[in-house]
């Protein structure tokens, strides 16, 4: 069973509420799909048993021997990458899309493209399962390949390990790397808190999970911050037919908790709040699709 | 013009929270400045702010549409496509775009000999306009729901900026990708926002080697001091980082932010020492025509 965890808005809890589900009881794959800001592996120091290259995409580059600044290249790019500065052309590495179209077009063959290959892939194991990691490379698209890289790798490791449940720890927003985590999972965790920005954020997000018709969940972390914005949440999550699996207080110790490399519920499985996330893991887990 | 973006690897550290505040002190101290909300997936700022839409327009893209009457099959738009948006089953005579995956490069445009490829327009999302206090000064970028890349409409949105305007706030997507990377490239110095946490460590590290990269002026604000640990700040001790501002820790800043308050309203020891960051900002890293 696959269960993604996203939210929409950023820094509403989902790493912790991840690594406290991963580290509960039973032995799990658990798969860091935010690639762009990994965090996970923090907490969980895992043994890198493999590391695989990701090869994200292509720049544009001119071979100046050969280029004559005939410009063409200039009017057949889309992205205003490419412009002639003192007469001579000029690529922008940040605006290139990678789309060949300018290597192709160029009568004197002066233009290549080179790989960016600065992408990683690492799966190991750790004192709860394995565990899988994607880290994109500064400025590169976060086109969802290497999520989906990820998630085929966690599958293979959760076949060969005979481990059913896989965690993916979702990115924020709802683009391409979001789209890309909740296809074809069996549940979707969304973790929102109650602030205005919360609140906007969590249904753009359940929109975006519509397309896809999945059971869905909603957890309000902080909840006890705005209760007034928490019973809005509820409110609206009932009139959309998304189940609130639970709310969570707000609790100091979930940092202390990460400054120790520890998830909330290792760190003090007696909190209230461990034991809510407890409650609420089994609530999901049992249900079926 | 001088322009500021506020950023973070990490989401949720209160980059819209500086970006929302520094805009509301700044425009409380007469200065001539817009707020632009690069945060396409998830746009909050202009919820802060009583505003009204003052002009809206369409953020679109070129897909291409393929005429089968002209269409010999030959394949050579599936091979310059490097974003398999063209599927082709030649000996089955079917062809189609799949948009999704379309980046609008034109490449299947230039590619095909046959006159079998036009273009049409799809919506991405769309960039307004909104007014504060009856002065035209906030842009959001929104991106459409089921769109892939937020790039075009932050493209969008900051082209839009007025250039009479002497300051502007950029409230970027979090993260070191391309979102993040063409939100900072115009800009002129960046402030990143981070939390004392480890996660909030890992993602700082991440955006300071990207900016150092592409040699951006930066500095930090740490937001939330106290709740974590003392390592962020070691780390900008030994990386000689400008610590522009740390915000402790108040329930009662949340509280008000989570009710779309700004806290600089009503609190002006607060909106000082914001102030006091932009200005050493300006008189280091911009020109002359905006200072006060």
């Amino acid at each position: 069973m696959e269960i993604a965890i996203i939210s929409g808005k950023g820094g509403t809890g989902k790493s912790s509420i991840s690594a406290a589900f991963a580290t509960l009881d039973g032995m799990v794959v658990l798969a860091d799909c935010d690639v762009d800001a990994a965090n996970l592996y923090l907490l969980f120091n895992p043994t890198h048993d493999e590391e695989t290259v990701y090869i994200g995409g292509h720049k544009a580059v001119i071979n100046y021997d050969k280029c004559t600044n005939c410009g063409i290249c200039k009017d057949y790019c889309r992205f205003d990458a490419i412009s002639l500065v003192n007469n001579g052309v000029v690529i922008s590495e940040i605006s290139c899309d990678g789309c060949f179209l300018c290597s192709h077009i160029c009568p004197e063959k002066a233009i290549t493209m080179s790989r960016n290959d600065k992408s990683r892939m690492y799966s190991g194991s750790f004192r709860n399962g394995k565990m899988v990691y994607g880290r994109l490379a500064p400025g590169e698209e976060n086109s969802g390949k290497l999520v989906n890289m990820v998630r085929e790798k966690a599958k293979q490791i959760s076949k060969e390990n005979n481990l059913e449940t896989i965690l993916l720890d979702g990115p924020p927003g709802i683009g391409c790397a979001v789209i890309s985590t909740i296809t074809g999972v069996d549940k979707v965790i969304i973790v929102t808190e109650p602030t205005i920005s919360g609140l906007s954020d969590m249904k753009r997000t359940t929109e975006v999970i519509k397309k896809f018709n999945l059971p869905s969940y909603v957890i309000i972390n902080k909840s006890d911050l705005n209760p007034s914005v928490s019973e809005q949440i509820k409110e609206w999550c009932c009139n959309n037919n998304i189940a609130v699996a639970g709310m969570l207080p707000f609790e100091k110790d979930v940092t202390k908790a990460m400054v120790h490399s520890k998830s909330i519920t290792e760190f003090n499985p007696d909190l209230e709040i461990s034991k809510k996330i407890k409650s609420i893991w089994n609530q999901i887990t049992s249900q079926k699709k | 013009m001088m322009k500021i973006a506020i950023a973070s690897g990490k989401g949720g550290t209160g980059k819209t929270f500086v970006a929302t505040n520094i805009f509301l002190t700044l425009l409380n101290n007469n200065y001539n400045v817009m707020l632009v909300d690069c945060d396409a997936e998830a746009p909050n700022s202009a919820a802060f702010f009583d505003t009204r839409l003052l002009r809206e327009s369409e953020v679109t893209q070129l897909v291409p549409v393929i005429n089968t009457g002209n269409c010999t099959f030959c394949g050579k738009c599936h091979e310059y496509c490097n974003y398999n948006a063209i599927f082709i089953l030649p000996p089955m005579k079917i062809i189609s775009v799949i948009e999704d995956l379309c980046h609008g490069c034109g490449a299947c445009l230039a590619a095909c000999k046959y006159d079998a490829i036009t273009e049409k327009p799809v919506s991405l999302g769309k960039v307004s306009l909104y007014s504060n206090n009856s002065t035209p000064s906030i842009i959001e970028a929104r991106m459409n729901i089921g769109v892939m890349s937020p790039v075009p409409v932050i493209k969008a949105a900051v082209k839009q900026i007025d250039h009479q305007t002497d300051i502007v706030i950029l409230d970027a997507p979090p993260g070191t990708s391309c979102p993040f990377i063409q939100t900072v490239a115009p800009t002129d110095y960046v402030i990143l926002v981070t939390e004392p946490t480890p996660f909030g460590l890992s993602d700082l590290k991440q955006s300071v080697e990207t900016l150092r990269t592409m040699d951006k002026s930066f500095g930090v604000i740490i937001n939330r001091t106290g709740i974590g640990d003392n390592k962020v700040q070691e780390y900008l001790y030994h990386e000689e980082i400008t610590l522009l501002l740390e915000i402790p820790y108040k329930k009662e800043i949340a509280e008000m932010y989570s009710n779309g308050k700004l806290v600089s309203d009503t609190d002006p020891f607060f909106a000082r020492q914001l102030l006091a960051v932009v200005k050493d900002i300006t008189q280091k890293y911009g020109n002359s025509n905006y200072q006060r």
